[in-house]
């Protein structure tokens, strides 16, 4: 049915339809909604077997989430930022233990300085977790993809992390259409876990594995994954023939075929790149645009072979290596081993820095000419960043950055981004 | 069999022997039909007083439930000695997760347990155990999240007071002058300070979760008696039981039990129970005795008794066990030796 709604709201009633049994919940902006609206319905009994626990903190949401699925029941909880930090320890637990628990991820800047606006640096920091990780473009493909997250976490017996850009996507009223209860069940089978605590049959979870077998335990997460790899397009099919639509998937791609210059981007900004890949399509130039929807595992030969046929690719992200440059252009680059052909590195919108089409129109043009500096920041302010660089030269005790920065700037709501 | 309402006891031990005492009042240690849910075979220490509570208290807790019990366990040396790959000691369905995280998980279990049974009171029941630094520093957090949720868990802290796992560092439950590898032995005040530590029995208590109680593992009825009544309860429980190491502490292997016992018999260690914050009974000291028995036979107080021994700092010692013995009524009754 086709609704307008909130995105978190549209998660946590596509999340209720697929019958969580335990849900867990610490607020941290911009997860807050999804999690409150699932609260509700606990409360009220429209989600029911349902436990909903207030715990005090991410690190135990996490760890409820790892006790409640160990003994069987469908677990889930969301979280963002420094929330998925807090939890780290207990993230990377859950994928080892092989517990198939799905949590959102309401994409935000990680601190210092805090900042609570969309990038993608909480979710890549835990690109090694060993959980799946999928990026939603739009509300509705938040909404679908948490349906098929819980398919694929319990096939495979692994974690996956729905991610979905924080305010751009959760606090976005958008038109969805939303599934039926009857529709959900059909594709989304009752949850038989592969482990479990039971007194009737007692087992030993999380023993300790010296090195006798303790690289072998590894290799099995990665097998797993690469099984993830074959998975998902087949439950992206089976999706399509059960709710009509596309969703899901490893990549999208979009006027690719002839193009010259393919970006490659994660989450919301897809759709404003497609905006100004059809505007330049309209004025001639041979460009188009790669979504990446899964980037744990990282479908290399999918990229390879989407981007083989372009002369340059210009990966746009949302999050940075610090003293390297990009992450996801790192995953592209391998995906591209052995072919020569220009690519770039745009690091852009950290922090919730508006990306604009103007911006875009003029990136993409720069690229064509292959004029781009091989790592480049999006409409970074110079002047601040060469004052600050100066102050530093001039006194020893130059001051906390951000104090500074803010200083220089002024008043933050004043500023046009 | 008739019972013969004497008392014996076995000498110097206070404990009754079994054979003086009707079935339903023998241990469960006592019987060849206990669970040995902690099986033989495992890797700790000779003498190891953690690997005795726990069998103690998780064999008690499966009588009690007959059978349904699920343990959720902290890193640590329990952890470590139960469950080297590709053994596990584990007889009952048991989780290793992190190390600070231990009450959580309990939670959560309970929480699957709760849904899945589709009732208020499901048949399994859920005990987390882990160490003292487990329970009081790192795992306090989501410990005190669970008491305060009043989640139906029997949380189990077994305090040897210190990091023994690592190599024996100190914890917020080592005692004040006990030297550890990061409480040396060495300049003016040697070993771990005075004035700080936590005492986790009465922060638990703090939370008026249903049951709170401590134990060693010398007085073994009354360990089992504890794990049983908190069994009836249904929330937060949590049981503290003193578990000497011979190797932190310093002790011959054959002194684990002695040591509890003295441990509990000098007040430097007070054994009640407590139901919604308050206490509700202590175990009195039968033989009042001075700290120094206790102190005298370990080499983490080694220091405290060289060529001039510490006086002042016994004293302290010695005082803080007359205040515990204050505090908590723990002083021998007339009549009770
Ligand atoms: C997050 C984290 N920090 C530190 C450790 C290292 N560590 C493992 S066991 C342990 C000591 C355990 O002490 P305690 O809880 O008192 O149990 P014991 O070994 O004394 O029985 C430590 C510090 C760890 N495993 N995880
Ligand atoms: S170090 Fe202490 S607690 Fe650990 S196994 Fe040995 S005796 Fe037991
Ligand atoms: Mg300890």
């Amino acid at each position: 049915m086709l609704k307008q709604m909130e995105g978190s709201r549209a998660v946590a009633e596509a999340v209720a339809m697929c019958r969580p049994e335990v849900i867990c919940a610490y607020p941290i902006s911009p997860q807050t909604h999804i999690v409150e609206a699932l609260g509700e319905m606990v409360k009220d009994g429209t989600l029911s077997p349902c436990e909903f626990i207030n715990v005090e903190s991410e690190f135990a949401a996490m760890s409820v989430a790892i006790g409640s699925s160990a003994a069987g029941a469908r677990s889930y909880t969301a979280t963002a930022s420094q929330g998925l930090l807090f939890m780290a320890e207990a993230v990377y637990n859950a994928s080892g233990l092989g517990l198939p628990i799905v949590m959102t991820v309401a994409n935000r800047a990680i601190g210092a300085p805090i900042n609570i606006w969309n990038d993608h640096s909480d979710a890549l920091s835990q690109r090694d977790s060993g959980w799946l990780q999928l990026f939603a473009e739009t509300n509705q493909e938040a909404l679908d993809l948490h349906i098929q997250a819980f398919r694929l976490a319990e096939e495979l017996s692994l974690p996956v992390m729905v991610c979905m850009d924080g305010f751009i996507l959760t606090h976005a009223y958008e038109r969805v259409d939303m599934p039926t209860q009857a529709q959900v069940d059909a594709y989304l089978p009752k949850y038989v876990p592969r482990q479990m605590l039971d007194p009737g049959e007692p087992v030993s979870i999380g023993a300790m594995v010296g090195p006798e077998a303790f690289m072998e335990v590894r290799y099995l997460a990665h097998a797993k994954q690469m099984e993830a790899l074959e998975l998902i397009p087949s439950y992206a099919a089976e999706f399509k023939s059960v709710f009509g639509r596309d969703s899901g998937g490893l990549t999208h791609t979009y006027r690719t075929e002839d193009a010259e210059t393919i970006i490659v981007a994660m989450g919301s900004v897809l759709g404003t790149i497609k905006d100004v890949i059809d505007e330049m399509r309209d004025a001639g130039h041979k460009i188009g645009v790669l979504g990446i929807t899964l980037f744990r595992p990282f479908p290399l030969a999918r990229v390879r072979e989407s981007l083989q046929g372009a002369k340059r690719v210009v990966v746009l992200e949302k999050s940075m290596a610090v003293g390297l440059g990009g992450i996801l252009s790192t995953n592209v680059r391998m995906a591209l081993s052995g072919l020569h052909m220009h690519g770039y590195t745009v690091i852009a919108g950290l922090g919730g820095r508006a990306i604009t089409k103007k911006s875009l129109h003029g990136l993409f043009r720069q690229a064509e000419q292959d004029a781009l500096e091989p790592l480049t920041f999006l409409d970074l302010d110079w002047n601040m960043v060469n004052k600050q660089l100066e102050r530093e030269k001039a006194h020893r005790r130059s001051g906390p950055v951000a104090e500074n920065l803010l200083r220089d700037v002024g008043v933050v709501a004043a500023r046009n981004y | 069999m008739s019972f013969q309402p004497v008392k014996f006891y076995q000498t110097g031990t206070f404990t009754v022997g079994n054979r003086l005492l009707p079935p339903e009042e023998r241990s469960v240690q006592a019987s060849t039909k206990r669970f040995n849910s902690i099986n033989s075979g495992h890797r700790a220490c000779q003498g190891c007083g953690e690997a005795l509570g726990a069998r103690y208290a998780i064999d008690a807790a499966m009588e009690a439930t007959d059978g349904q019990v699920i343990a959720a366990n902290a890193t640590g040396c329990l952890e470590v000695f139960s469950t080297p790959y590709p053994e596990t000691s584990w007889q009952i369905p048991w989780i290793h997760s992190l190390f600070g995280n231990t009450a959580a998980v309990a939670t959560g279990i309970a929480a699957a347990l709760k849904v899945k049974g589709l009732t208020q009171t499901p048949r399994t029941r859920v005990v987390a155990q882990g160490g003292d630094g487990g329970t009081t520093d790192i795992g306090f957090g989501c410990l005190s999240g669970m008491f305060e949720r009043n989640d139906d868990v029997l949380y189990i802290c077994y305090d040897n007071g210190g990091y023994m796992n690592t190599g024996v560092q100190r914890s917020s439950a080592t005692p004040p002058a006990a030297r550890t590898a990061t409480t040396m032995a060495v300049g003016p005040a040697p070993g771990n300070v005075f004035g700080q530590g936590k005492f986790l029995p009465a922060i638990a208590m703090a939370h008026e979760i249903p049951y709170v109680a401590t134990a060693t593992v010398a007085d073994l009825r009354d360990l089992e008696a504890k794990v049983r009544r908190a069994m009836e309860f249904r929330g937060a429980r949590y049981i503290h039981i003193l578990v000497p190491c011979p190797l932190g502490w310093g002790t011959a292997s054959h002194d684990t039990i002695k040591m509890a016992r003295l441990a509990k018999e000098t007040g430097i260690f007070p054994v009640f129970e407590a139901e919604h914050g308050e206490i509700k009974s202590v175990l009195a000291i039968r033989r009042p005795l001075p700290v120094e028995d206790y102190l005298r036979p370990q080499k983490r107080y080694a220091h405290l008794f060289g060529k001039t021994p510490a006086v002042e700092t016994i004293a302290h010692i010695q005082a803080l066990a007359d205040k515990n013995i204050r505090k908590y009524g723990l002083q021998a009754r007339k009549g009770d030796h």
